[in-house]
């Protein structure tokens, strides 16, 4: 007898509370649906975990959630979002990702063409990361108990031997490199909400950064002293982490900052500083005066790093401040954000 | 950014920064008040401070209306927001001021009071017109630069036959402010306001125009430049307020003469007092009850106001004794001179007025300024 009677109504079904049952519901949104879309062997093993072989040396782990709302967005959705985030996660450690777990919490009534879409899209941002989906989770939960999806994911990736990125490592004279432009993902994320959607061509940054990374680590070696990815709270909540954790202040200036006309112009509008939005595919890196300018260039060899920039260096500063030469001519603070500028952006 | 960065030009600002720098008497000194959050932020976010020759001091006014919103009527928007049958609609901002004992808006969302975000006066109203079995009711703040839209969303109420709206006033006025700023009776306490020129809101004088800060400069014999928000609008306005001040002149002049005339939006000004009309007197957080200062709805209609059709009562809630808010907000004092500034109140837990908002005379020192406070005590 065939496990299952009817094929998914991927056009115009939706999901039910019998898909997180535990049963031949579940089974089949699972097999239909999810392992369609990530395609590994492993998945294709229905165990409850996956085995994997450990080769020598430090592995990194990382967790994170996504409740980014709207789910699809200009250059990307929540799939895709959940695949680069975590690499990037990894990344930041200068290790090379490898497996992923996702789990989904899905509202009954959520639709399967939307669903597909999703696991369609976080398919092809593992491909293209050369990352698999190797196990998962589904849930089913009544309708207004949560928004629409939820995906929650872990990541595994190993680190290159000898390599130790750390905010501890950076130094008094050390240059502020940033990948690219500022604020793309939040006003991406901005231009669809509703009651505030606006016309604007920019589109979220998100991207797996891991390749970016590694042509950096080539050109600049052990010079790269860390790396982060200014995503909630942006490069301001980055850099005042940095200086925190390394006892030290930063002195920026503005004028070196990229930041797009059309992101520019609908902070703006917003009264949001493109500082302190958040960022999907971008970078900032401390690195050694030394080997600033060849990194700086690697960088801008990447597609992912045409615009990158260095935007200022590590200072001695008892209070850790991040300064700010402005390009009008003054001094400020970039202070951490206070409060909560833009809910649900990733 | 095409008509911004003009307005942002570095070149410009050196220029302007070397003809303060020369015209200032250095035998003087020169204390600017800017009125406006706007003008506040403007000086920080730009760094202007450190284009200003010592002797050119800006002070930091009262110009922020979430600042000054008292604790009282939070409380009181929290009491409706928490009644079942009540959507409050509210700006953004409004969402983290406190109320007393460190309840806000959030906190009441949190525990199930419905309060939502809007951008627009016109978002509240999409609101009511999708629920209508619920009240929904637009907390109303701000100078006379946000009243117009409250008044355009009461017509709209009229017009579509809206049963479900109402409006949580609480508009309030610059011109009563400026004049409180040098002439209330906490002076006596606080000591003297000295204050030599206000530089005038931007945003507030489109509405309202010029005319009205004109017997303000007469009778306290002060200079007013109302200026935009950007920074080189602002340079240009300390240049000429150091001028009148070197002539000896009190008069009111419009560096903002590309939106400001000087009798503003007519019809935005009829509108606004179509329908609202003056309270005897309003509390500002840090200045007190101020004569004068601020709107309600006019009697015709009632069936609008929340404050009438949900029987809310007055809530009075002290600032905090130690907080030195009246004493800033006036010049008299700094925020470093403040007991709480920097220990017990933060942008993230707010005590007094200044601290609440990025445009508080407190919170802006502490968010883009304070780097400077270490800077002198080094250098002293």
């Amino acid at each position: 007898m065939k496990a299952h009677q009817r094929k998914l109504d991927i056009r115009n079904g939706c999901v039910d509370l019998s898909h997180g049952s535990g049963g031949r519901a579940m089974s089949q949104l699972i097999s239909g649906l999810f392992h369609e879309a990530f395609g590994n062997e492993w998945l294709a093993c229905g165990n409850d975990q996956s085995a994997f072989d450990v080769g020598a040396g430090r592995m990194v782990m990382t967790t994170d959630g996504y409740v980014v709302s709207p789910l699809f967005f200009p250059g990307g959705n929540i799939g895709s979002l959940a695949v680069h985030g975590t690499v990037n996660d990894i990344a930041m450690a200068g290790a090379r990702p490898l497996y992923l777990s996702a789990s989904f919490i899905i509202e009954e009534g959520f639709r399967f063409s939307d669903l597909r879409m999703i696991a369609d899209s976080m398919g092809e941002a593992a491909r293209a990361a050369g990352v698999y989906i190797i196990t998962g989770d589904t849930k089913v939960v009544e309708r207004g108990k949560a928004d629409s999806l939820f995906i929650s994911t872990a990541g595994i990736g190993v680190v290159p031997a000898g390599l130790d990125l750390s905010a501890g490592n950076a130094r008094v004279g050390d240059r502020v490199l940033i990948s690219g432009t500022l604020g793309d993902h939040g006003v991406a994320i901005m231009s669809k909400r509703q009651n505030l959607a606006f016309e604007t061509e920019i589109v979220s940054d998100s991207a797996s950064l891991h390749d970016f990374v590694a042509s950096m680590l080539a050109a600049g070696g052990k010079g790269i002293r860390l790396m982060r990815d200014p995503t909630r709270g942006g490069l301001a909540a980055t850099l005042n982490e940095i200086a925190q954790q390394s006892g030290l202040g930063f002195q920026l200036q503005e004028a070196a900052i990229p930041v797009k006309p059309g992101v520019a112009a609908a902070c703006e509008l917003l009264g949001l500083d493109p500082l302190y939005v958040a960022n999907e595919g971008k970078l900032a890196a401390i690195v050694a005066p030394e080997v600033a300018a060849a990194v700086l260039a690697a960088m801008r060899m990447h597609p992912l790093g045409r615009d990158a920039a260095e935007i200022g260096e590590a200072v001695a500063d008892d209070h850790h401040f991040v300064q700010m030469a402005t390009s009008f001519g003054g001094g400020r603070i970039v202070d951490w954000l206070s409060g909560e500028q833009l809910p649900r952006i990733c | 950014m095409k008509y911004a960065d003009e307005f942002r030009d570095k070149e410009i600002a050196v220029g302007l920064a070397k003809a303060i720098r020369s015209e200032a008497d250095p035998e003087k000194s020169y204390r600017f008040m800017e009125f406006c959050g706007g003008h506040t932020h403007a000086i920080s976010r730009y760094g202007l401070e450190d284009m200003l020759p010592k002797n050119v001091r800006m002070i930091h006014g009262p110009g922020c209306p979430v600042c000054v919103l008292p604790a009282g009527r939070i409380d009181m928007a929290i009491r409706l927001a928490e009644r079942p049958d009540v959507i409050l609609c509210i700006y953004g901002d409004l969402m983290r001021v406190p109320g007393s004992q460190g309840a806000s808006l959030l906190k009441a969302k949190a525990r199930g009071a419905d309060v939502r975000m809007v951008y627009s006066t016109i978002d509240a109203i999409r609101v009511a017109e999708e629920i209508p079995g619920r009240a929904v009711v637009f907390f109303a703040i701000g100078f006379e630069t946000t009243t117009p839209p409250t008044a355009v969303m009461i017509r709209l109420a009229e017009k579509k036959q809206l049963k479900n709206v109402s409006v949580f006033c609480n508009h309030v006025l610059t011109p009563p402010a400026m004049q409180n700023i040098l002439e209330s009776a906490d002076i006596r306490n606080i000591g003297p306001v000295e204050i030599d020129g206000f530089v005038g809101p931007a945003h507030v004088s489109t509405i309202i125009g010029t005319e009205p800060y004109e017997f303000f400069a007469e009778e306290f014999g002060r200079p007013v430049v109302i200026a935009g928000f950007e920074p080189l609008d602002m340079m240009q306005a300390i240049l000429m307020l150091v001028r009148q001040v070197n002539e000896h002149r009190y008069e009111v002049e419009n560096q903002y003469s590309r939106a400001v005339t000087r009798d503003g939006n007519l019809r935005a000004k009829e509108e606004v007092s179509d329908i609202f009309e003056l309270r005897d007197q309003f509390e500002w957080r840090g200045l007190g009850l101020v004569p004068y200062s601020g709107l309600k709805l006019k009697r015709a209609y009632d069936k609008y106001d929340a404050e009438v059709r949900f029987d809310m009562n007055e809530l009075r809630v002290a600032d905090n004794p130690a907080c030195e808010c009246g004493a800033i907000l006036r010049g008299v004092k700094k925020p470093v001179d403040c007991k709480l500034f920097g220990t017990v109140c933060t942008p993230e837990a707010p005590m007094g007025s200044c601290m609440v908002s990025s445009e508080g005379a407190c919170a802006a020192h502490w968010t883009y300024g304070r780097f400077r406070d270490h800077q002198q005590r080094r250098a002293s």
